[in-house]
């Protein structure tokens, strides 16, 4: 056996540091999501479960409407961002090390960087004069808003999966008479696929969660649920609200621990 | 049909880099592949096989040269153009496809029709006998047969010739064993031109029609493993192939006057100061009384099971080994610091350059 190397896990008071970290955690969305089932409208007693507060936001138009939004963003900045990420990685990591490749990886990430409040003020003003000068108005400005700053969570599973791809199987396909294309489409897609899967899961869950920006550049009418949920709560805090945000929860945890699953290493 | 080369390549430089720091992978290289034949580039690590290999797949372009297919020009064809098809080291095999998809996916790309690729996918299953693997994932499979598939891949599409990059290098000893037999087998029932790299020059000798030794980007002899093992150009190859005595002698026709004294009889003509190159099978133990014999003097034993070296030094203490077969009893006959006398083989003795 080799000397014992230095472990934390063996410090004293090691477990329960770890215990009381992960129930500060937990212990909010527990809450959350318990109360969501409270017959009660008052957070301060129990009135036994329900479903109550879940089937009233089911029932509420503005609450639909939100989600619809929200999903409709989501879906439209998720895909557009992987297709960016995907051509960034791509454009990143295929080739020799070249002067300024940090400078590039910094500028992508941008929006991981940047103060989200200070992107949200400087989109609010350029749109807003766009729209003063074009007149034209809509959904548009979210989704390029949310497509903007979901590129860096696309990017990087995609990035990750190019770099542990090996080069020569696609020198291999092109030796087999696949011409570039085909050697993409064959062979470099259907292997990054995983990688493109899981940024744009990433991606559309980073995107329904978002407030800070929605906030600033949503016009009137344009609420997602999160501002929706924001909206509410300035005026008077119900249990329908948890019940939304258990939904959203739900939601964010089935493709997180799908992200999980196609990120794992594989074959 | 004419008697037309495989390959050709033509004063083929290659260098990476730019200025003083360019490292030249390949050095003026000149070599004819033929039709048909088992050609092995031989080399130590770093002589450049690997990117001659690569030129001739078209995945590296030379800085310098040209490089013929059955005569045509195909210097900077793109790989998928050339009737050429590789085998990696690394076996480079897809991984999102089965064997059977991996083995025709030549095929698909060069368009044929679906009952042909069908028909020879299934040949080549066949051929390396992994007709009970073609709908699995190739990570289920062992090394063996992960090279068997990577050599039906390249095979399928039927190319002009099929390269490979120390496709054996990653098996153990038994398996490779097998695998040259097998290799050998395929290119002999195919008559597909190979062009294998090695840097295993017994691998080198056991299996190829000619073989071309490399060095330092350098091609430095091509010929039939008996040419290059019996009548090496220079020291490199010498050395490299088997083991080798290497003695200084002055040459006045065919006599060679060892720094000894003691005199050789040569093959072919030379003069002034040369390097002869001694195989140490291709030297007796004799009487020492024998007048023909050379005097020397045993220094060492060394036993290798079938053979035992034995280390001896001339009158001015030149050392030379001696291959002898181990006798199945007792000692083998001499003993350190006996006197013996040497005779070599007739044609034993060669002159190399360099
Ligand atoms: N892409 C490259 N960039 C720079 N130098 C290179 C490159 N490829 C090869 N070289 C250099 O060219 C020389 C020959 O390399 P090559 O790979 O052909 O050797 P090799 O004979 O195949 O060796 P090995 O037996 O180790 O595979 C080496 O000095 C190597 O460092
Ligand atoms: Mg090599």
């Amino acid at each position: 056996m080799a000397k014992p190397s230095f472990q934390v896990a063996r410090l004293p008071g090691f477990s329960t540091v770890a215990m009381l970290a992960f129930l500060a955690l937990y212990i909010p969305i527990l809450t959350l999501v318990v109360y969501s089932f409270n017959s009660e409208i008052s957070m301060g007693e129990w009135g036994g479960f329900s479903w109550k507060w879940y089937e009233k936001a089911w029932a509420n138009e503005a609450v639909k409407d939100a989600t619809l939004r929200s999903l409709n963003i989501a879906a439209f900045a998720a895909v557009i961002s992987t297709a960016l990420a995907t051509m960034a990685a791509l454009g990143t990591t295929r080739r020799r090390v070249f002067k300024g490749q940090t400078f590039i990886y910094v500028m992508i990430n941008q929006p991981l960087m940047v103060p989200e409040i200070v992107t949200a003020v400087a989109l609010m003003i350029l749109f807003g004069l766009i729209k003063t000068v074009t007149g034209v108005h809509g959904l548009g400005y979210l989704i390029l808003a949310h497509s903007a700053f979901c590129i860096p969570f696309a990017y990087l599973p995609i990035r990750a999966r190019l770099e542990g791809m090996d080069l020569t199987l696609e020198t291999a396909a092109s030796d087999l008479y696949a011409s570039p294309w085909a050697t993409f489409r064959r062979v470099t897609l259907p292997l990054l696929m995983p990688g493109v899967i899981a940024g744009m899961m990433l991606a559309f869950v980073v995107s329904l969660d978002d407030v800070v920006i929605t906030e600033f550049v949503k016009s009137a009418g344009q609420d997602t649920l999160p501002t929706y949920m924001l909206g509410q709560m300035r005026r008077q805090l119900t249990p329908e609200i948890n019940a939304i945000s258990t939904g959203l929860l739900f939601i964010t945890v089935a493709m997180l621990t799908a992200f999980f699953l196609l990120t794992r290493k594989q074959d | 049909m004419t008697t037309q080369n495989a390959i050709e390549a033509r004063n083929v430089v290659k260098a990476f880099g730019q200025g003083d720091t360019a490292v030249r992978a390949l050095d003026d290289v000149s070599v004819e592949i033929r039709q048909g034949e088992f050609f092995t580039l031989l080399g130590p690590s770093g002589c450049g096989k690997t990117t001659l290999l690569r030129l001739i797949a078209g995945f590296e372009m030379p800085t310098d040269g040209v490089i013929l297919l059955e005569g045509q020009d195909i210097t900077y064809l793109p790989p998928n153009k050339r009737p050429v098809n590789t085998v990696f080291q690394s076996y480079a095999l897809f991984p999102h496809l089965t064997v059977a998809q991996n083995i025709s996916f030549g095929l698909e790309m060069l368009g044929k029709p679906r009952g042909e690729i069908k028909q020879t996918t299934e040949r080549m299953l066949a051929l390396v006998k992994l007709e009970e693997m073609a709908s699995r994932k190739t990570s289920q499979l062992s090394g063996g047969q992960q090279q068997r598939v990577a050599l039906a891949r390249a095979l399928a599409p039927q190319p002009k010739v099929l390269l490979l990059d120390e496709p054996l290098s990653a098996l153990d000893l038994k398996l490779r064993q097998a695998m040259q037999i097998e290799l050998k087998r395929l290119q002999t029932e195919t008559g597909i031109t190979f062009v294998f790299v090695t840097h295993d020059q017994e691998e080198a000798l056991t299996m190829s029609d000619r073989i071309g030794v490399m060095s330092a980007g350098k091609l430095q002899q091509v010929g039939s493993a008996k040419d290059i093992y019996t009548r090496p150009v220079n020291r490199f190859v010498a050395s490299f192939i088997g083991e080798t005595n290497f003695l200084q002698a002055q040459a006045q026709g065919n006599k060679a006057r060892l720094s000894s004294g003691d005199v050789v009889d040569l093959d072919a003509a030379a003069t002034g100061a040369v390097t002869l190159t001694i195989r140490p099978e291709q030297i007796r133990l004799a009487d020492p009384a024998d007048a023909d014999a050379l005097p020397a003097t045993v220094t060492n034993l060394v036993y290798f099971g079938t053979d035992t070296h034995v280390h001896l030094a001339l009158a001015d203490s030149t050392e030379v080994v001696v291959r002898q077969q181990s006798p199945s009893t007792g000692d083998s006959g001499v003993v350190m610091g006996q006197k013996v006398g040497l005779r070599f083989a007739p044609g034993a003795a060669q002159v190399v350059g360099d």
